[in-house]
């Protein structure tokens, strides 16, 4: 199978690319894209770098966000993390209904 | 010993900014183009201290006195000898250990190496496995992964102390030949809990090897240990040393071929720095009742500090820690560039963020933790830092976040 666009499919309303691009910046673009997106928006992160993986889950921690899931696949993680309604700062949300699934691929 | 100890330390150290000094006075160069304008302050004594005045004594007294090969019977060779083994005798007093348990090697690192894989042999009839907590020193992994069949990473809490029950259990379990476990942590200076370790290990026949490399001289003795090593740098003694002890009942085969030389591990031992290890460890120890508290209110109020800054992490456990060890992540900022403003304003400090390393991985001693590993800043007051060293560098943190911050177009995050 085309391994060019197995994130086309997965179940995120955005996908953020941050291949490629080294720490703090996959997190910097997933901020970025969490301030422009409705509560309870899913993101897709994809990233190459190896501190992104603890990085995002600690960011979503501190805002409150939902990681969903890590997914390595292979140089590429892909994070999905769901919009938290509620500031910067609050205690994380629950698990997200229909949320928690593997992306597609 | 021969030694002369310097006092007056605490103004005697590099770290006054009053003082019309420069690194050089702590024995590090001054770079071309980067020469400091203002006195700088070296907050990064978490792993390798600034040489000690009275390290740096014995160091130029030992040129002259311990040149010779200390194992020639006659009158050079002696002094020389006498000069090593009165080392031995100072450092096994402030370790708690006996003086034939004491020996060099030429790091901190080969003294891993030499502590593991000699254990790792002695024990090969009863196991291959080796037990570590997941946030040792790499020395520890590296020599683990390397001469181990099997290794048991355990776990640590956010506070990056380890699972106790989980080292025991994995210490307790058929075929464990060596359990690993750091007196404290160095990268965040939370303390393990090496009494409840040894006693767990000595009941199950396991040796245990502590790696004392972030407290020895800094903090108290470990408690129990079976194998046990340290690191000089972090006293204030020169490069090229490391200390490795073993309980005289511990059963332990040098890994390497047969040599003649007077230590466990091949290599001569450079015993200027040999002396200026035990003189600078004996002058921190009879220190270390002033200055560990001293050190622990000013990492309080680091902590506190860095913890007012907007998205910023103070990690570590906030009571039961080295006393001079202060560790923090900034949300949404580049390690490095921060290590960079925090130079040009005149502080050294360290950092566990991957683009900082050579690996180009984040510490993980970080990632064990699940906290932040960007834009992270390790702070080591040296024995004898300045009160205005520490508050000059606390207020240049939030500005120095906040430039990096917006040179990322990362402040409205």
């Amino acid at each position: 199978m085309s391994d060019g666009d197995w994130w086309a499919n997965a179940d995120a309303d955005v996908t953020v690319d941050a291949t490629g691009l080294r720490c703090p910046l996959p997190v910097i673009r997933l901020a970025a894209a969490a301030r422009d997106c409705p509560p309870g928006h899913v993101i897709m992160l994809l990233s190459t770098d190896p501190a992104a993986g603890p990085d995002v889950a600690a960011w979503c921690r501190m805002r409150g966000h939902a990681l969903l899931a890590q997914e390595d696949r292979g140089p590429v993680l892909a994070s999905r993390v769901r919009v938290s309604g509620t500031p910067a700062g609050a205690a994380p949300s629950g698990p997200a209904p229909g949320g928690g699934g593997t992306p597609a691929g | 010993m021969n030694h002369v100890m310097t006092d007056g330390l605490v103004n005697d150290t590099p770290s006054s900014r009053t003082a019309a000094e420069t690194r050089s006075a702590d024995g590090r160069p001054v770079e071309p183009g980067h020469a400091p304008t203002t006195a700088r302050d070296y907050l990064d004594a978490a792993a390798v201290a600034p040489l000690h005045p009275a390290a740096r004594e014995a160091l130029l007294a030992a040129l002259d006195d311990g040149w010779a090969d200390p194992r020639r019977l006659h009158r050079e060779g002696s002094q020389a000898r006498l000069l090593l083994d009165g080392a031995r005798e100072a450092i096994a007093a402030a370790i708690g250990a006996r003086t034939p348990e004491v020996g060099f090697t030429g790091s901190h690192v080969l003294a891993v190496h030499a502590a593991v894989l000699g254990t790792l042999r002695a024990r090969r009839r009863a196991g291959t496995t080796a037990v570590t907590s997941a946030v040792e020193h790499s020395a520890v992994l590296n020599a683990t992964a390397y001469g181990a069949t099997d290794v048991v990473p355990v776990p640590v809490d956010t506070r990056g102390r380890v699972d106790l029950d989980a080292f025991i259990g994995a210490v307790q379990s058929y075929g464990t030949a060596i359990a690993c476990l750091q007196s404290a942590n160095g990268e965040v200076g939370t303390r393990q809990p090496i009494e409840a370790a040894a006693e767990a290990a000595t009941a199950a026949g396991v040796p245990l090897l502590v790696d004392a490399a972030a407290s020895i001289g800094h903090d108290a003795p470990p408690a129990a240990w079976d194998l046990l090593v340290a690191d000089p740098r972090a006293w204030g003694a020169p490069a090229g040393l490391g200390v490795f002890a073993i309980r005289e009942r511990t059963r332990w085969l040098a890994a390497g071929p047969e040599h003649d030389g007077l230590e466990r591990v091949a290599g001569e031992v450079f015993i200027p720095a040999a002396l200026a290890a035990a003189v600078s460890l004996e002058a921190v120890t009879a220190e270390r009742e002033r200055e560990a508290p001293r050190r622990r209110r000013l990492v309080a109020e680091l902590r506190a500090a860095a913890a007012a800054v907007p998205d910023v992490e103070v990690v570590g456990d906030p009571d039961d820690r080295l006393p001079h060890v202060a560790t923090f992540s900034c949300l949404f900022v580049d390690g490095e560039v921060l290590v960079g403003e925090l130079d040009r304003a005149g502080y050294a400090v360290g950092s566990g963020s991957a683009c900082t390393a050579a690996s180009l991985r984040p510490s993980h001693v970080l990632a064990a933790m699940g906290v932040l590993t960007h834009g992270n800043v390790r702070v080591g007051l040296p024995v004898g830092v300045s009160e205005e060293a520490v508050r000059g560098f606390c207020a240049a943190l939030p500005g120095a976040v906040a430039r990096v911050r917006s040179m990322l177009g990362a402040s409205d995050l």
